[in-house]
């Protein structure tokens, strides 16, 4: 390799931060980026469960299909909570950066509240499904769409625990490091459901109901 | 009460599970004994089993997989003796309903519970050393991580006494895998087991990625880090882009299996063919997670034993991460078979060909870094040059197997057997026992004795060669895989001779039982004083044998490429350094207790006991709350303690240059 | 060697705070405006039929970029490098999974029998 294109390569490879001139980086960085990383491996996971729901999404074995199931104002209704549930997930980070008790807890209620509303709304779906008959075992297009729907609703369900564990955590141990590094993962993780979400509702009810 | 589980689980009328689970169990109850009575449970549970140092958590990964070879070999022998003997009208010793569990436990525990803990093992106790640092990035998580790899592997191993094994191949294929044509227990056992130690490895590669690029000593840049971390890195990668594949797979075949659906089942439309398309999307990745840590070890065994700097470093790198990239775009030549067109099979077999291109840069790179240099002929050397030439004609049968009309008469058959054989052992098992030999005195202290550590080498290289170059002809021949019985005669003399190579391994695992009981007894004569035995080139060298629990009293300025060579050129520093208090980890019982909860979750649901399985769900979030609100998980040495034990080793730089 | 640029001296960790709740009401109103969109393009007769999965898609990818850059803070400046490779990096294990799962799955019949003659061989 010539001195030029070797200068180039060390130039490319420098180029990304982190080149490492100073040393192991701060605790803060370290714990969000890890847990960004968890993140991308958790979108492997989704597409996994997209994938197979899009090849068994008309696989139907005689029963109904997307277009006769889906209720689309079920579905704005789900995607409106979870979008406002972000944005005040937003508005509890900036809380939680200025040390403001009150508006974490605010910001975490209205975040949890809308939340469950959404885990609600999923969860009439699901139940009145079930009870006409069209549960996840009656075809392999309503197994895909159960568990892949299904999945992301538990991660939000788990998100909900999780929430309510870190206000516990802000009440008895106050904004400590690792409390407010935790928090930022848990607002990481909120905002890449919602993400998921938005591939769920156009692949599987818009597109699908088609 | 105990949902399917009854007495009759047990194989009362099985003698040979039966047998081995009692000698199993009462060497297990006689460790435990001996370590009570000895008064060694207090330091075990603090120094090793609530540790969460890298250090301790690497050599705990390695003893996992050294034992589990023990028992992965072992179903390995069953089967040659078995095929050596069950031609025409002689049916051998083992009934076919055993010899599908003894196939599927083999590959299964081979692949997840020998090769990844070793290959994790290696990398978790070298790569923060080779990156002058302290400990990876999350270091109670790494703890965790081991023992739910413990976990799994405790659940494999019930399933020899307590029901049974999988009997669909280390892949469980449906619609064989399916609750129609797999009723029992097997399947399950394989699923949760997997699942539990699956969970562990996600994280490890979360951990390891995090670490390595946002923690490095100062001044180690990209192309400043040892090409053992960059194997560390692309591996790692490939572990957090991988594995959730298969998580979502096994995922799918578990709802299958306990709520009816219908992903891969022949019935409800589900697709069968869906699954192996996934589970070789993970599958293919996997396989290089296993090798190039591999090549990383060969990496730094040849440049420290040739006395050279590793030839061509920035192609070095550029190879391991396009093999990162085109991992991932080679799965098809798993299922060429499976009925795709000529345009996408064609596409699979080009990209196969095209992977083989960066490993054939790294082979070279090896020779020339040899060539001009002067070869010590240690026993890690020994492992590299057998790995170079058993690799190179390992990878060659794959390109063959790359052309999927070559692979329509040869999928499937003993020759696809030998080839992956003969690319995992000449690749990965050479690669950990060269690491294992290389670092070793790192570890403990002492170097291994190298006339042992020399017989076992040529013992496991002609064995391996006697035991898989047969297996090539009888696929050639048209002999399949997994036959417990065959009606060829002509096929005997061969598997003869794979047996006989089998018995030639085994000699050479027995030899290298005795390099670690002979070198322990012998250590006081090859103490390794200064921490540098192989005038080494990495900053692991640059510490006492075994390090202290910080690594670094003071973190490394690194200025170049293989920073301790550099360190030594330059002589020892001229002022004593300014010793500073260290923050470190305390220890934590987080893991094991999780890895118990874990064992019980798993146990409960192959044995649909629900109650238990939500008491160890409940354990487990009980376990996680109390870790969370734990405020004494930092202590500080203080500069004065950091100081007396720096000084306990004595001046080491003038004594290694 | 060359002369090397200097290196950031700071990586900001991924999803870092923004000052002010600009941010999230930008995000807020940009991806409200996407979701109608979309709901409305599913149901519309105004967009040809073939081509609303491929509306819907753009869609659906800019509101994710919406999410990332106003509610994550991503952004392209250096010290956010390391955060957006492994964005990339994701995104094409996403892709490579799914493309090919469906390319491969598609394909798979190919050498397959027709249903009808399949059926047949079955009595």
């Amino acid at each position: 390799m010539t001195d030029a294109t070797a200068d180039m390569f060390d130039e490319g490879v420098l180029a990304l931060e982190g080149g490492g001139d100073e040393g192991p980086a701060p605790r803060d960085i370290i714990v969000s980026y890890g847990f960004w990383i968890f993140i991308l491996s958790d979108m492997v996971l989704f597409s996994a469960l997209f994938a197979s729901y899009a090849v068994l999404a008309g696989r139907t074995a005689g029963g109904p299909s997307g277009a006769q199931l889906f209720d689309l104002r079920r579905v704005f209704a789900e995607t409106a909570c979870l979008l406002l549930s972000s944005f005040c997930c937003g508005l509890m980070s900036l809380s939680i950066e200025a040390r403001r008790v009150r508006g974490t807890y605010i910001g975490a209620a209205l975040t949890f509240a809308l939340g469950a509303a959404f885990l609600a709304l999923e969860l009439s779906e699901f139940v009145g499904m079930v009870a006409a008959g069209d549960g996840p075992s009656r075809s392999a297009f309503l197994s895909a769409f159960f568990t892949l729907v299904g999945t992301h609703g538990a991660h939000v369900t788990c998100g909900l625990i999780w929430l309510t564990v870190m206000m516990a955590q802000v009440a008895t141990l106050g904004f400590r490091d690792k409390v407010v590094r935790r928090l930022r993962c848990f607002a990481l993780f909120w905002h890449a459901l919602d993400i998921v979400w938005v591939a769920l509702f156009t692949v599987v009810y818009l597109i699908g109901a088609r | 009460m105990f949902g399917k589980l009854t007495w009759s689980a047990i194989p009362w009328s099985q003698p040979v599970p039966l047998i081995t689970g009692v000698a199993v169990f009462a060497i297990v109850l006689g460790v435990l004994a001996l370590v009570i009575v000895k008064g060694w449970w207090p330091y075990l549970w603090r120094e090793w089993i609530t540790s969460v140092d890298h250090k301790r958590i690497g050599v705990m990964y390695v003893i996992l997989g050294l034992v589990m070879l023990l028992r992965g070999f072992s179903d390995a022998i069953m089967m040659r003796s078995q095929q050596a003997i069950a031609v025409g009208t002689a049916h051998g010793w083992m009934p076919p309903e055993h010899y599908d569990q003894v196939f599927s436990a083999h590959g299964t525990i081979m692949i997840f519970f020998v090769a990844m803990p070793f290959v994790i093992g290696l990398i978790n106790f070298v790569m923060p050393l080779q990156l002058g640092i302290r400990d990876v990035a999350f270091p109670v998580l790494n703890s965790i991580s081991f023992w739910l790899t413990c976990a799994g592997v405790l659940l494999v191993n019930i399933s020899l006494v307590v029901g049974e094994f999988a009997r669909t191949g280390w892949l469980a294929y449906p619609p064989l895998s399916e609750l129609a044509y797999s009723p029992g227990v097997g399947v399950d056992y394989y699923l949760w087991s997997l699942q539990i130690s699956g969970l562990g490895t996600l994280m490890t590669g979360v951990n390891f990625v995090t670490t390595i690029l946002k923690m490095r000593a100062p001044g180690m840049r990209y192309t400043r880090m040892p090409v053992f971390c960059w194997t560390a890195l692309a591996s790692s990668l490939l572990i957090v882009a991988a594995f959730p594949i298969l998580t979502a797979t096994f995922a799918m075949l578990l709802l299958d299996r306990y709520l009816g659906m219908h992903f891969f089942t022949n019935t409800g439309g589900g697709n069968a063919m869906m699954y192996i398309n996934l589970i070789w999307a993970w599958g293919h990745p996997e396989v290089y997670i296993l090798i190039l840590p591999a090549f990383g070890i060969f990496s730094e065994v040849i440049a420290t034993f040739s006395g050279k700097p590793l030839f061509g470093y920035r192609s070095m790198v550029t190879a391991t991460m396009a093999i990162c990239i085109l991992s991932f775009l080679v799965w098809l030549h798993h299922f060429f078979t499976m009925g795709a067109g000529a345009d996408v099979n064609g596409f699979f077999g080009v990209m196969t060909m095209i992977i083989a291109v960066p490993t054939g840069v790294k082979v070279f790179n090896w020779l020339f870094t040899i060539y001009g240099g002067r070869l010590v002929f240690s026993t890690p050397i020994l492992w590299s040059l057998g790995f170079m030439v058993t690799f190179v004609i390992g990878g060659m049968t794959g390109v063959l197997l790359a052309v999927p009309p070559a692979d329509f008469v040869l999928h499937n058959s003993l020759f696809l057997i030998a080839h992956f054989h003969n690319v995992i052992i000449g690749g990965v098992v050479f690669g950990v026992m060269a690491g294992y030999n290389y670092w070793f005195p790192k570890a403990f202290g002492f170097t291994l004795d190298e006339r042992l550590g020399k017989a076992s080498f040529w013992c496991w290289l002609i064995g391996f060669y006697l035991a898989f170059m047969p297996l090539y002809v009888l696929g050639l021949m048209g002999m399949t895989r997994r036959m417990q019985h065959y009606s060829n005669p002509a096929w005997q003399p061969w598997l003869i001779v794979a047996a006989a190579g089998a018995a030639l391994i085994l000699v050479g695992v027995v030899l290298q039982i005795a390099q670690l009981i002979v070198s322990i007894r012998t250590r006081q004569a090859r103490r390794d004083l200064t921490g540098d035995p192989w005038n080494g080139r990495t900053l692991e060298w640059s510490t006492p044998s075994p390090p202290p629990a910080y690594n670094f009293a003071v973190l490394p300025k690194v200025e170049g490429i293989d920073a301790w060579w550099a360190m030594k050129q330059a002589g020892a520093p001229r002022a004593a350094p300014t010793y500073e208090p260290i923050e470190a980890p305390r220890n934590s019982a987080a893991g094991f207790i999780a890895a118990f909860f874990a064992v019980m979750i798993g146990f409960a649901l192959i044995w649909h006991i629900w109650w238990l399985a939500l008491v160890g769900i409940l354990g487990a979030f009980v376990t996680v709350l109390t870790s969370a609100w734990r405020l004494d998980d930092e202590e500080e040495i203080p500069a004065a303690e950091v100081a007396r034990l720096e000084a306990s080793h004595g001046p080491r730089l003038e004594q290694g240059a | 060697m060359a002369n090397l640029p200097s290196i950031a001296t700071r990586d900001r960790a991924p999803g870092a705070i923004a000052p002010g709740v600009g941010s999230y009401l930008i995000g807020l109103g940009l991806a409200a405006i996407l979701t109608g969109a979309s709901f409305w393009a599913a149901g519309t007769h105004l967009i040809w039929s073939q081509a609303v999965p491929i509306a819907l898609a753009v869609l659906a990818i800019a509101q994710m970029g919406v999410h990332l850059v106003f509610f994550l803070h991503l952004s392209s400046s250096p010290d956010n490098t390391n955060n957006i490779l492994a964005l990339a990096f994701g995104i094409l294990i996403v892709f490579l999974v799914v493309a090919g799962s469906l390319w491969i799955m598609a394909n798979l019949n190919n050498n397959m029998l027709p249903m009808s003659e399949l059926m047949r061989m079955q009595r």
